[in-house]
């Protein structure tokens, strides 16, 4: 509770009104009985059918490594889909379509909502900074559906990631068609790089964004039901 | 250069009977399986394997047809300078380097096949007669790692043209002496780099790179480029590959 109190006034009208696009309406009437749309529909399913793709996607990607390591290790057997290189491939290659058109359709839905804008902006370097360091002394607080300077870096941030391992991948994939999209990775074995330290990034998101929920786990559920009580919770 | 190295995916997969292998297969999968069966696929049946199989089979066809609408017949592959090449060059199949076929080269004739004009087998002599031209390309394995070689032959498209191979068909078959076989699209074999290679380097073929006669592929991954190829013909129905039927993917265009 303390630690709410330290920040903003978070039940303003104008905070509110930053989950933007069809749930406004909503919200105004939900306000009344206590309850608020934090995450729009199309929020919640394409993050899902993301997580359910890029589960794919990076364990697939794993078994695919170990066929031809870059470093000194591999990924535990166990810890891959596929059973053997070509299965793992099949995977990949057919999840990469889940990936990109969800994404596509993630990315399409943010701009022309305006629920990129209304989210995750404005971002200064400062506040990132502020928020940061206030998060490491232990003082998180967390409105349900307002996303603070930290997350929307990260949440910008791994979007970025994600392009860029979708695209080393597409360098990957064909670096005689799309030769000049490999050459600006560093040629195919750049490109490789590219992929796997994408990849890296996007796990380590993925760590710490689990964590934080696990941190503050009245922040799961609104990501299935996308309400979230007004009242009765702080800190 | 190109069939991947079987014991480098799994020695199991070194059976001498398909069945063996397709056995193998069901194994791998129900091992692949356990995992995504514990966290995502729960509540399915074992057996639903089968369909997840289909899936991704399909999924596999429709790729194949996205990457020929991809595959730009004039685009080149990258060039590299000699100082590029990768030495040593690596042997790459499905069995060890001192299991390569010896083939004599005086005996050697090609066979020609299927939808074409002139059906009769060439001796290595006259494919040496062939225009040959060079190039040092890169070989992309399926399993991630490049190498650049110097490859010199003949246009591929030449020897099609000079056998009247009906460039309208849609696929292009090889049979190998080590039992290999694979198969390619008829626009990825009248590509300009698409070439019947004699000589690695400065030297005929050697056998561990496939003598006396591979095809060399620059826009398609390392196990398109089938070694020791003894027969060619011409067809509309799919011929499949050693590893495409076991589920690499069949176009495989880089």
């Amino acid at each position: 509770m303390a630690i709410a109190a330290a920040g903003p006034d978070l039940s303003s009208p104008e905070r509110v009104s930053k989950n933007g696009g069809d749930a406004m309406d909503a919200n105004t009437e939900a306000q009344m009985t206590g309850v608020k749309n934090v995450h729009p529909l199309a929020v919640r399913m394409t993050h899902w059918i993301n997580v359910f793709a890029m589960f794919i996607m990076v364990t697939s990607g794993w078994r695919i490594y170990n066929a031809s390591p870059l470093f000194d290790f591999k990924f535990p057997r166990d810890l891959t889909i596929g059973g053997w290189l070509g299965g793992a491939l099949q995977w990949h290659f057919a999840a990469m379509w889940i990936l990109v058109i969800n994404g596509l359709i993630y990315v399409a839905y943010g701009i022309v909502t305006r629920h990129f804008k209304a989210n995750f902006l404005p971002l200064t370097p400062r506040s990132v900074w502020h928020e940061f360091t206030n998060a490491l002394r232990g003082r998180i607080k967390h409105e349900l559906g307002v996303y603070n300077a930290v997350q929307r870096a990260a949440y910008i941030g791994v979007i970025g990631v994600i392009v860029l391992l979708v695209l080393s991948g597409i360098a990957i994939w064909k670096p005689v068609q799309f030769q000049g999209l490999a050459a600006l990775m560093g040629g195919f074995d750049g490109a490789r790089w590219v992929h796997f330290i994408a990849m890296a990034m996007v796990v380590l998101f993925v760590a710490v964004h689990v964590a934080m929920v696990a941190l503050v786990p009245r922040t799961l559920l609104p990501m299935f039901t996308g309400r979230a009580s007004t009242t009765g919770h702080g800190g | 250069m190109g069939r991947e190295d079987k014991s480098r995916l799994d020695r199991n997969l070194v059976a001498p009977g398909r069945e063996i292998v397709k056995l193998e297969r069901r194994l791998f999968l129900k091992r692949g399986l356990s995992l995504g069966a514990l966290t995502m696929l729960s509540g399915c049946d074992v057996t639903d394997a089968e369909s997840v199989q289909k899936v991704l089979w399909t999924m596999s066809r429709w790729n194949d047809s996205v990457q020929a609408a991809i595959f730009d017949p004039n685009k080149l592959a990258p060039t590299y300078p000699e100082s590029a090449i990768t030495q040593p060059f690596p042997f790459n199949a499905f069995y060890g380097e001192s299991e390569a076929p010896r083939v004599d080269g005086a005996k050697y004739k090609l066979e020609v096949g299927g939808l074409v004009r002139e059906k009769a087998p060439w001796t290595l002599e006259q494919l040496y007669a062939l225009p040959q031209t060079s190039q040092i390309t890169r070989h992309i394995c399926v399993e991630g790692w490049s190498a650049i070689g110097k490859w010199t032959g003949a246009a591929f498209k030449t020897f099609l043209e000079r056998v009247g191979a009906d460039l309208t068909a849609k696929y292009v078959g090889f049979k190998c002496s080590d039992d290999y076989y694979t198969s390619i699209d008829m626009q990825t074999a009248l590509h300009p780099q698409t070439q019947m290679t004699f000589k690695f380097g400065e030297q005929i073929l050697p056998v561990s790179y496939g003598f006396p006669m591979k095809l060399r592929i620059p826009t398609k991954l390392g196990f398109k480029n089938p070694k020791h190829i003894a027969a060619i013909f011409i067809t509309n129905d799919n011929p499949g590959g050693y590893w495409e039927d076991q589920g690499y993917n069949w176009f495989s265009g880089s």
